[in-house]
């Protein structure tokens, strides 16, 4: 081959460093890349399409199967959705146990994006750590809902259930031992010379492209826009909780790593502020033409046996009208744009992925890097294939 | 919840012709266009009111209820300023075509793909016009309503016990 060949390689869809099956189609001169044509879709399963035929409630379980590093969240956005056309609010209990879930959640995702973001370039004790970490929450995903990752917990008027007692103790325990975790995995990494050299510099991209290609999340904030949904357009009473947004300075992968765990830290002091206002109380909302009776009147009552059966059967008519409910999921802004039309079935729900916009940008921050550092950006950009594909 | 909002004014003082309909739901603002008008209506609001971020771009098909098939539907976020807009076009079945947005917004672009793939509609001016989710062999655009839930040439499916 001459030296001055252009050379088109593949990567993907089955490789470590694509986190699921993402294909990319680059033209190398050398190591340099010149250009990416990235591939998706080999995960799409037609979520979109398939929630025009199912109910209200038949859809959420379809969520779960979207960011599946963050299930919960995914619940969240589309229950508020949904709450929004209703024009219902969840008690304060289920309210903050949503906090503490979408945290917890927070944190997960995450953990497991340090992990593979750190293994990726090679630093494959951190892998270990964060997944040890991640297990306590997948714990935690257990004892409420049953499921280690699809929840299917909310419902559109609170919880599908109250939490078990030992629920509190161990998500307090688990907050309070993760900053000291937090700090390992700091030690292991932020000041490690082979760590800086793979991610200061790599995958720079400036906050005006940064709002113009529509990233949003950490990546965002790691460009240095100081831009929170939880803060600045807020939700499900996340206006009442202090916390801190940390802002990047320099747009690469480095800031975008420290951002990130400067998340994970505010994540354990949101719960624990949840968690100090936790009272008992109900957590589902009276409204029972869109909520299920209690079990124990289903199995003892004829009137809640009914009633059970008709929101199961036919589910919960929804006012007509349009909303988009947009959420600070971990890795972007996730938003449901739900039109109905009055009756049990959306007329069309479209979901607006954080890392199906946030992958657009590959190309900007990637022209002009080593084939090498690609994996880095890609790491950095934490993009799940399940909620690009739908 | 305020009965005015700070670009909707500006945009009735300047795009008055351009504008259909003006509503709000839930809170949220839904403006109206004329699809001609639809990339000079979102300059002017990236330029003069600050909604510098597309968030979503997607459509709507509104077979047999609606004068106009498909509507698209434009999110629009702005950072400075912590708020939303909605811009809808309508786009008749007899020219399924509109302005692309991606002069305006970069991240335009792998959303339109999006739209043009599972509803079919051609952005004039795209750079990249192909298909996204879909194989490009594909044939039909899935989101449709006229086009069926199991795929085409495929009998309904009728439960598991049928």
């Amino acid at each position: 081959m001459a030296n001055n060949e252009i050379m088109t390689i593949n990567m993907g869809p089955q490789h470590p460093s694509t986190h699921g099956v993402l294909r990319m189609v680059i033209e190398l001169d050398g190591e340099t890349i010149l250009k990416i044509d990235p591939d998706i879709g080999y995960l799409h399963r037609g979520v979109e399409k398939l929630s025009e035929h199912r109910t209200y409630h038949q859809t959420l379980p379809l969520t779960d199967r979207l960011d599946y590093l963050a299930p919960m969240s995914n619940n969240l956005g589309y229950i508020l959705a949904v709450e929004k056309l209703l024009g219902i609010e969840p008690p304060e209990r289920a309210q903050t146990i949503r906090i503490i879930m979408t945290e917890l959640t927070r944190l997960q995702s995450h953990l497991v994006w340090l992990a593979c973001h750190a293994l990726d370039i090679g630093a494959m004790t951190v892998f270990i750590y964060a997944f040890r970490e991640r297990e306590a929450v997948m714990e935690t995903y257990e004892l409420i809902s049953g499921a280690r990752m699809t929840s299917n917990f909310f419902r559109a008027g609170g919880l599908s259930q109250d939490v078990p007692p030992e629920f509190e103790k161990k998500v307090r325990d688990f907050v309070n031992d993760m900053p000291g975790y937090i700090d390992t995995y700091e030690g292991l990494l932020t000041a490690n010379p082979i760590w800086l050299k793979r991610t200061v510099g790599n995958g720079v991209i400036s906050a005006e492209d940064a709002t113009d290609i529509g990233i949003t999340g950490p990546a965002l904030r790691g460009s240095g826009v100081d831009f929170d949904l939880r803060r600045d357009i807020t939700y499900a009473g996340y206006d009442s909780y202090k916390f801190e947004i940390p802002v990047g300075k320099e747009c690469d992968t480095f800031d975008r790593y420290k951002v990130r765990l400067i998340e994970m830290r505010e994540s354990c002091k949101i719960v624990n502020q949840a968690l100090d206002r936790l009272k008992p109380g109900p957590v589902l909302a009276d409204v029972p033409q869109v909520c299920y009776p209690p079990k124990d009147s289903v199995y003892n009552s004829i009137e809640g046996l009914i009633h059970h059966f008709k929101i199961a059967s036919e589910g919960y008519k929804v006012p007509e009208g349009e909303v988009y409910m947009g959420i600070e999921a971990p890795k972007g802004e996730l938003g449901f744009y739900i039109v109905s039309d009055g009756s049990s079935k959306p007329y069309r729900m479209r979901i607006r992925p954080p890392s199906f916009v946030n992958l657009q940008a590959i190309e900007k921050m990637a022209k002009g890097s080593m084939v090498a550092d690609l994996v880095a950006i890609i790491g950095t950009l934490d993009i799940v294939l399940g909620e690009i594909d739908r | 919840m305020s009965n005015t909002n700070r670009a909707v004014e500006k945009l009735q003082g300047k795009y008055d012709s351009a504008i259909l309909d003006v509503k709000q739901d839930r809170g949220d603002w839904i403006v109206t266009v004329k699809k001609e008008y639809l990339v000079d209506v979102l300059t002017f609001l990236k330029q003069e009111c600050k909604f510098d971020m597309l968030t979503d771009v997607t459509a709507l098909d509104y077979l047999d209820k609606a004068e106009d098939r498909f509507v698209m539907v434009y999110q629009l976020t702005s950072v400075p300023f912590k708020d939303r807009l909605r811009i809808k076009a309508p786009v008749a079945e007899a020219d399924v075509t509109i302005d692309s947005a991606t002069q305006v917004y970069a991240s335009a672009n792998w959303l339109e793909r999006e739209v043009y793939d599972l509803f079919g509609i051609i952005f004039k001016k795209h750079p990249d016009l192909r298909r996204i989710l879909m194989t490009p062999d594909w044939e039909g655009h899935p989101l449709r309503k006229d086009y069926p839930l199991q795929g085409p040439g495929r009998e309904p499916y009728k439960g598991r016990l049928s």
